[in-house]
This record gives C-alpha cells, sequence and structure tokens, in this order.
C-alpha cells in the first residue's frame, strides 16, 4: 500500500514536471532527475481509472434510489407520501447489508461448474483473499457497483405495491429479493452461471433482464396478491385514475434516474475506457426516443400529452436500450426507444384492465420493457464478439443470439414468477400483505409511522 | 351590515381584489374552495384512464360592508370578475348581527 502510493505520488509531480516543460518553465529550473525515477506502468494508471470510473457509476446508480422515490411518491396520494420514502430507504438500507453479508457470494462466489451453474456459495461477508471480483477492480469497488444495482431491482417493485402494503411485510420482501432471489438471477449471467455458458452465451449488458425485468416481474406478483387500491375501480369494474399528487416530483425522479443510468450503463463496462461513450450516446437516444414516442401516443389516444406516462415512457426507453447498450448502434438505440415508448403506454392500459392495480407502472416500465429490451439484443445487436455476444437478426447474425435472448428472458422470468409467488404467500399467510381498509382510506403514513408527510403549519 | 360573499374563478382574485380597493375597501378574507354549478365537471385521461374532475377550483372572498356599500362593492365584484363565460361564479349577501374587532374590542362600523 505504502509503496503503491509513493509511486503515486511520482508519478503527480512528474505531470507537473512535464506541464512545466510544455510551457518553457523547466527549461530555467532544469530538473530533469524526477525523470529517472521508476514511474507507474500503463497497467497501474489503467487499475486507478477502472477503479475510480466504477466507483464513481456506483455512486450514479445508488442516487437513482432517489429518483425512484420521487416517481413513486409523485404518482400517488400525499397520505403516503412518508411510508414510500421509507420504503424507498429501506430497500438500499437493509438491501445493502444482506447484499454484503449472503447476497454477493451467492452471485459471484465459488466455482462456476455442477451446482456453481446456478448458485454461488463464497466470499461470505466479502471475507477471505478469493472473494471474486472483476478485471482490475478491487473487490469492495466491485461490491459497491453490485450493491447499488441490487438495490434498484428491490426498489422497482415498491411502487406497484404502493399505498395498500404493510411496511414491515415490505421489508421482509425487499430483503428476500436482495440477499437471495435477485443474486440467484445475477449468478445465472453475470456470476458466469448457466446462462453465460450456453454456446451462444444470453447477453444482457447491464441488466434489461437480471435488474429490470426481475423487479417488473416480483412487482406483478406482489401487486397481484395485494390486489387493487380502494376506489381504484368503479361499481361497473371500470379502472378508474387516481392522479398522483405531485407531478413535479415525479417528473424530478425521472430526471434524477435518467442520471443514474449514465452510471448503470456505461459503468456496466467494468472499467475505464472510450466505449462508455457509445454506451452513452445508446443510452441518450433510446430515453429520448421513448419520452417523445409515449408523448406523442397518449396524445393521439387520449387527446392530450399525458405527463406521467411520458416520464414513464423516458425510463421504458432507457430500460429497453441497457441490455444492449453496447451491442446495438445509434439506430438500433432510437427503434428500441421508440418501441418500448410506444409498449409503455398500451401495458399500462393492459394491467390496469387484468386488475394489477400499479400506480406507477413498474410491472410494464421494468417487467415488460425489460424483456423487450432483452429480446431485442437478438435483433440489432451490431457486435460479434467471441463467447460473449453474436451479431442479431438484423445484421446477419442468424437467429442464434435471439434464441439465447428468449431462453434468458424466460428462464429469468419463470424463476422470479415462481419464487416470489412463494415469497409473497408465505407472507401473506403469515403476518399479512395488505393494510386493514381504514388504514388504507386515511393514510399509511400515520397508521405504519405515526407521522404525516405533510403537518399542518 | 353585509357580509359580501364571493365566488370567483382563482385567476380573477387580483382583479377583484384591485377594484375593491380602489373602492376604498380595507380588508376582505380569501379562501381556495372546490365546487360545481351549472358549469359542471370535465373528464380527464390520466395515464390512460378517465376520470372525473367534479369540483372546479374556486376562490371564495368574503367582505363585511356597511349596508350603505353593498351595491358598489357588488357592482365592482361582478365587473372584475366577469369573463362572460360559464364558471364565472356567484355573490351573495347575508346580515352581519354584530361584529367586533378583536384587538381594540370595537363593535359595529368602527370594527369594519
Amino acid at each position: 500500500m505504502q509503496s503503491e502510493k509513493r509511486r503515486f505520488g511520482a508519478f503527480t509531480k512528474r505531470l507537473a514536471v512535464g506541464a512545466m516543460v510544455a510551457t518553457g518553465a523547466a527549461l530555467a529550473v532544469g530538473t530533469p532527475t524526477l525523470a529517472a525515477e521508476e514511474g507507474p506502468t500503463a497497467a497501474d494508471v489503467q487499475k486507478v481509472l477502472d477503479n475510480v470510473w466504477i466507483l464513481v457509476a456506483a455512486v450514479l446508480v445508488i442516487f437513482m434510489q432517489a429518483g425512484f422515490a420521487l416517481v413513486e411518491a409523485g404518482l400517488t396520494r400525499g397520505k403516503n407520501v412518508a411510508n414510500i420514502f421509507m420504503k424507498n430507504l429501506m430497500d438500499f438500507c437493509v438491501g445493502a447489508i444482506l447484499f454484503f453479508a449472503v447476497g454477493y457470494a451467492i452471485a459471484f462466489g465459488g466455482e462456476f461448474t455442477g451446482l456453481g451453474r446456478f448458485i454461488g456459495g463464497d466470499g461470505w461477508f466479502l471475507a477471505g483473499d478469493g472473494v471474486f471480483t472483476y478485471g482490475n477492480l478491487d473487490k469492495f469497488t466491485f461490491f459497491t457497483f453490485q450493491v447499488a444495482f441490487a438495490a434498484t431491482a428491490a426498489t422497482i417493485v415498491s411502487g406497484a405495491m404502493a399505498e395498500r402494503t404493510k411496511f414491515k411485510s415490505y421489508v421482509i420482501y425487499s430483503a428476500v429479493i436482495s440477499a437471495v432471489i435477485y443474486p440467484i438471477v445475477v449468478r445465472w449471467q453475470w456470476g458466469g452461471g448457466w446462462l453465460f455458458q450456453m454456446d451462444t452465451p444470453f447477453h444482457d449488458f447491464a441488466g434489461s433482464t437480471l435488474v429490470h425485468m426481475t423487479g417488473g416481474v416480483a412487482a406483478a406478483v406482489g401487486a397481484k396478491f395485494l390486489g387493487p387500491r380502494l376506489g381504484k375501480y368503479g361499481p361497473d369494474g371500470k379502472p378508474r385514475a387516481i392522479p398522483g399528487h405531485n407531478i413535479p416530483f415525479a417528473i424530478l425522479g425521472c430526471f434524477i434516474l435518467l442520471v443514474g443510468w449514465y452510471g448503470f450503463n456505461p459503468g456496466s463496462w467494468l472499467g475505464a475506457d472510450p466505449v462508455i461513450g457509445k454506451i452513452a450516446l445508446n443510452t441518450t437516444l433510446g430515453g429520448a426516443a421513448g419520452a417523445v414516442l409515449a408523448m406523442l401516443v397518449t396524445w393521439f389516444k387520449d387527446g392530450k400529452p399525458d405527463v406521467a406516462m411520458t416520464g414513464n415512457g423516458l425510463l421504458a426507453g432507457l430500460v429497453g436500450v441497457t441490455a444492449g447498450a453496447w451491442v446495438i448502434n445509434g439506430l438500433g438505440a432510437l427503434v428500441i426507444g421508440a418501441a418500448a415508448g410506444t409498449i409503455v403506454v398500451f401495458a399500462v392500459t393492459f394491467f390496469d384492465r387484468i386488475r394489477i392495480d400499479d400506480p406507477v407502472g413498474a410491472v410494464s416500465v421494468h417487467g415488460v420493457c425489460g424483456a423487450f429490451g432483452t429480446i431485442a439484443v437478438g435483433l440489432f445487436s451490431s457486435i460479434e464478439s467471441e463467447g460473449v455476444v453474436k451479431k442479431g437478426l438484423f445484421y446477419g447474425g442468424g437467429a442464434d443470439q435471439l434464441v439465447s435472448q428468449i431462453i434468458g428472458v424466460a428462464a429469468v422470468a419463470a424463476f422470479v414468477l415462481v419464487t416470489t409467488t412463494i415469497l409473497f404467500a408465505t407472507i401473506k399467510a403469515t403476518v399479512g400483505l395488505r393494510v386493514d381498509e381504514q388504514e388504507e382510506r386515511e393514510g399509511l403514513d400515520i397508521h405504519e409511522h405515526g407521522v404525516p408527510g405533510y403537518s399542518p403549519d | 351590515m353585509k357580509l359580501i360573499t364571493a365566488i370567483v374563478k382563482p385567476f380573477k382574485l387580483d382583479d377583484v381584489k384591485d377594484a375593491l380597493k380602489t373602492l376604498g375597501i380595507l380588508g376582505m378574507t380569501v379562501s381556495e374552495v372546490r365546487g360545481f354549478g351549472r358549469q359542471g365537471g370535465h373528464s380527464e385521461t390520466y395515464r390512460g384512464a378517465e376520470y372525473n374532475i367534479e369540483f372546479v377550483p374556486k376562490v371564495r372572498v368574503e367582505i363585511v360592508v356597511d349596508d350603505t356599500d353593498v351595491d358598489r362593492v357588488v357592482a365592482a365584484i361582478r365587473t372584475a370578475a366577469n369573463t362572460g363565460k360559464i364558471g364565472d361564479g356567484k355573490v351573495w349577501i347575508t346580515s352581519v348581527e354584530r361584529l367586533v374587532r378583536i384587538r381594540t374590542g370595537e363593535e359595529g362600523s368602527d370594527a369594519i
């Protein structure tokens, strides 16, 4: 550690001298002796850059928690706002401790053969020398990046279950998905498991399926078990709108999520490399196209451009390009983003009709568009990389990648569907899932937490 | 003394206030209210689902005046709050039995 510091101290000095040479000042001073010292190699510099960039990216992804909290709070009623922020706070805090304790070991630890293709089991509490990490990254840097993703998967569900879930039941769900369900899904792909070991590996660059669809499917199951909010359906059975109490919150949340996505996608390169520029471009185009299309579709369909739905469109586009953020080109990003922004509008209406009451559209944005974006890699991939990804159907690569994408999406969806069904059924049968009717009418803030979100002056 | 209560469109509040100040009215109480009259509500779409806005936002202005000022004040409010479109609101007048200024204890017209 000490020698490292000294070497980089020398490196900094050398840069300073170099700058002086460039301005001509060093000609007069003339101290070239430092150059004779042994400097850091290019590999040393790369290692530092990789760690710095990925830690910054991790922080951006962690900031997305604020975005999720604001979107959810904005699209629901003011009487539940404190409960919603509390759930989002605990998603990260409970999830982080459990992902540190067990989740990381399940996702990345141990051998990659036999049972290890499905579940890891080494490196509990990140202890020991053999804990897995990626490339140049310090294991703690890699953990910080991964824990941010685990928290994202967990918090997606909060929105779909908003305004009627018992707080303690929500915390139990959140703990289990961060500790076990999400890590197993990650193991299959990013942890080097069976999806990654297929002849044509499944490709999910930054987690359209592993993070977003996992959250989206769990959200659908949770919302289904809960049933719709009181008043969501009229006596005739038709869905009724329950407008959110703060649209500026919701859209500010979308902006924060957009910013965070530049850590989510470009950070998933797991190193500092110029290719992150291309990944950032695809992220930009996908999100923008999603928002524009959602705006246009609601405008034509309902007569006015729907603000909240346009925010959903932005997120849908971002979710859509997340799987292929590296392998698609700009045109692919525009097409996938636009398609996702269109799909999300109809998906929200669809889930309304089948009585899955999802106040923020989490199932549509993350579940449906996550699956779509992942499968779209099999169509729009324009890169061939040995043992990682093949070109898609539209770029002369045949159907191999498309088939692998469908297998991956179907396997993860089925696994999450089954495990979260067991989870929510167990919670419902033991501590209960839903608050009583009086509490739901009066708001969760007072009954669950003893404090209103907005106190009178 | 009379209590004049006016329900007006929120964006007309400033015009009403200015008109009353011009008349020399020294105080008023304003509250944000919701309601409907002949205008009714209207339906909107939120995230693909329809909903009705049955109660439209309005502002209620309350002023206590001497009997002799009633006609001038009502006329001023009518002029200031009028857009000619449905939903402009109403003004009504009720008798006030007694009026007390809390700070000084003055009563009646002195307390206006």
